[in-house]
């Protein structure tokens, strides 16, 4: 009888053996800060990177995939201990996530040195791709948001600008590439104010905008900050002074924007994703989103969702091999259909290629919204195609 | 130049109300408080609730946030505070900031991580032109109150009867409580009190400072400067001190925005060489 038993138990471990050699689990470790200021970054996505496996179930190309997520609180140490540990000790095959640019910045050099591909769902400044042969982004590059509005301004009637931007990397290469654009187009930008990132209160830079008598304000904040620019946008009064809002997208970010009240109606911004885009896919995603989690989506959980979907479509490509190399060379090159319109991935920087829309904040179904109306196609990182 | 007068007047008086209950505590009792800001988180976010989520007018909020704020002060200050009185001043930052961590972790939990938001009401909205100066009317809303607070504050410590026992409590614990004064529940109120005008500050803040979780630690450096700066025997102390860095961040801001966030650490390290003790303290 315990023989029988022994038997049977060695002919089951033996069965699942033979079948973990067939199709393997890939584990997929997203880093995200999960708690404090940038939270809000991480929940939306892990949501939309859960909402992907959720909506394409767990299997592909014969092989299981396992999400692993995990708190890095947006201190650049704690990613890079954590995709040491998901790398070395976790078995982790490729890495996603990252809220901020110098959190991806720290996990750079894990990727690089153990050859697992990292896909960037959120930090947006340019040079980030070129840390590591093994990075791909599947959220933009801010000098990509940039450059939509700042082609559009001058064909606008809006010839003099005044920038504003928070005091780090991205807002920096916001300002850098806006101006460059907007200048080599006859526009003028009047002065540059860099606002302190962890800044209380807006008002006195506002009311030297004011007093600049620019025909617009050009802005970048990381989204969240945008509420308080905008309220301190009315409250001066400057729209009625004649002055124009424009911006990359962050400022009207989709997670806040319908609480901005009517502040925010008019503000025109260049960016990559709107929750009112127009195509079927898009009205997939949204549903599905605020199905899981109550909230429209935004550009957050866009980048989210397209990264799983860029591991998802690699692992097929690649065929039986998941190692680094196999993997991130699937993913050069790779092209679909995103909820924002059409996607690529560039194969020389692994950077995103997509359609900038021109939008503007207007009211739809009782809602704020970005409503695009115009589109510059298939833009390419600008940061890095100078070089 | 009339704007960022008021502007930063304005901004000073939201930092006095915010920061006033922090010197009593700190000058009267002696007791390192860096959990304050999580009260006026409290505020805050009793203000974001019932405004947005339950539709009570906004003026009605701002009761409500100061009695919640001080409820919690009294609940806490009556089970946890209380034990630490005598305790190190180490132990006493150590507990509160624990404390703050717990705010801040809790607010996370139920409230969620991004901004909040609120809608002023229509009165409130809008400007008013006086010169070619455009101020907001809910800056002057913001100087009008907080002023008369400061001075029903000051008035309250050196004119009434409860004022008095208090200056006495905190001089001698021992000799006021041989007179017969409540030195326990004296504390408990006045703690109360403190906890309330933060909170009061905070819901007063929203619309100007934004609020999310971090908001307690975001601004803990802002009080401690005002502090610091005022001194900590008197209102009058922290008053002017927070007109001063208000008006000297906003101005500096505005002028010279290039260094503008720096203006306020200049002038509190100032201020310290010439007075280590704060501006207006006695001693």
């Amino acid at each position: 009888m315990k023989a029988l038993k022994f038997l049977t138990a060695a002919a089951v471990a033996v069965a699942g053996f033979a079948g973990a050699a067939q199709s393997e689990t890939i584990k997929v470790g997203l880093i995200l800060p999960m708690t404090g200021p940038f939270a809000s970054t991480g929940r939306a996505v892990e949501s939309a990177a859960k909402l992907y496996m959720q909506q394409h179930g767990n299997k592909v190309g014969g092989h299981t995939i396992e999400l692993v997520v995990q708190d890095d609180t947006g201190a650049a140490d704690t990613t890079r201990r954590i995709a040491q540990e998901m790398v070395v000790r976790g078995g982790v095959k490729v890495l996603g996530g990252f809220g901020l640019t110098p959190l991806a910045m720290a996990a750079a050099p894990v990727a690089e040195q153990a050859k697992v591909p990292m896909v960037v769902m959120a930090a947006a400044t340019s040079v980030i791709t070129t840390k590591s042969q093994y990075i791909a982004r599947t959220s933009f590059t801010l000098p990509q948001a940039a450059v939509g509005i700042a082609e559009w301004a001058p064909k606008n009637g809006i010839k003099s600008v005044v920038t504003m931007v928070s005091d780090y990397a991205p807002g920096i290469d916001a300002e850098k590439s806006f101006t460059e654009v907007f200048t080599r187009n006859g526009g003028k930008v009047v002065e540059q104010l860099r606002v302190p990132l962890a800044n209380p209160d807006f008002s006195p830079f506002m009311q030297r905008v004011k007093d600049s008598g620019a025909g617009a304000l050009f802005i970048f904040v990381p989204s969240g900050v945008g509420s308080a620019v905008m309220k301190e946008f009315q409250n001066r009064g400057l729209a009625e002074a004649g002055m124009k809002l424009i911006g990359t997208g962050d400022v009207v970010d989709d997670d806040i924007l319908n609480q901005m009240g009517p502040a925010a109606l008019g503000t025109v911004t260049s960016h990559h994703y709107s929750a009112a885009h127009d195509s079927a896919e898009n009205k997939t995603f949204v549903s599905g989103y605020k199905a899981l989690t109550g909230n429209r989506p935004n550009f957050m959980a866009v980048g989210g969702y397209d990264g799983m979907r860029l591991i998802y479509a690699a692992i097929e490509k690649a065929g039986g091999k998941v190692d680094g190399d196999s993997l991130i060379a699937a993913m050069k090159g790779m092209s679909w259909t995103s909820p924002r319109g059409p996607v690529s991935i560039d194969p020389e920087t692994r950077d995103i290629v997509q359609n900038i829309y021109i939008r503007r904040v207007e009211k739809q179904d009782g809602e704020l919204h970005n409503v695009e109306f115009d589109v510059i196609k298939d833009v390419k990182d600008p940061g890095k195609a100078k070089k | 130049m009339l704007t960022v007068l008021v502007d930063g007047v304005a901004y000073g008086m939201l930092l006095f109300i915010l920061a006033c209950g922090l010197s009593v505590t700190m000058g009267l009792m002696n007791f390192i408080n860096l959990a304050h800001g999580a009260f006026a988180m409290v505020g805050g976010y009793v203000t974001v609730i019932m405004l947005n989520d339950m539709g009570v007018p906004f003026l009605a909020c701002l009761p409500a946030a100061f009695v919640l704020a001080a409820l919690a002060g009294v609940v806490l200050e009556r089970t946890l505070y209380v034990r630490l009185y005598k305790a190190s001043h180490l132990d006493q930052v150590m507990f509160t900031i624990g404390l703050v961590f717990i705010a801040m972790a809790t607010a996370d939990y139920f409230m969620g991580a991004q901004q909040k938001l609120i809608q002023l009401p229509e009165f409130l909205r809008g400007r008013v032109g006086i010169g070619d100066a455009q101020i907001s009317y809910y800056r002057l809303f913001i100087v009008l109150l907080c002023g008369l607070l400061a001075v029903g504050l000051q008035f309250a410590l050196t004119r009434t009867r409860f004022g008095a026992q208090l200056r006495a409590a905190v001089d001698d614990g021992r000799v006021a409580r041989g007179l017969g004064i409540d030195v326990s529940r004296l504390f408990a109120v006045t703690f109360a009190v403190g906890s309330g005008l933060a909170g009061l500050g905070g819901a007063l803040g929203v619309e100007l400072l934004g609020l999310d979780p971090t908001f307690a630690v975001r601004f803990m450096i802002y009080f401690l400067i005002v502090v610091a700066v005022g001194g900590t025997d008197s209102i009058v102390g922290p008053f002017l001190a927070s007109l001063l860095l208000g008006i000297g961040d906003v101005a500096g801001k505005y002028y010279v925005p290039g260094i503008g966030s720096f203006i306020i650490y200049a002038i509190m390290v100032g201020v310290l060489i010439v007075r280590p003790q704060g501006l207006f303290a006695r001693r």
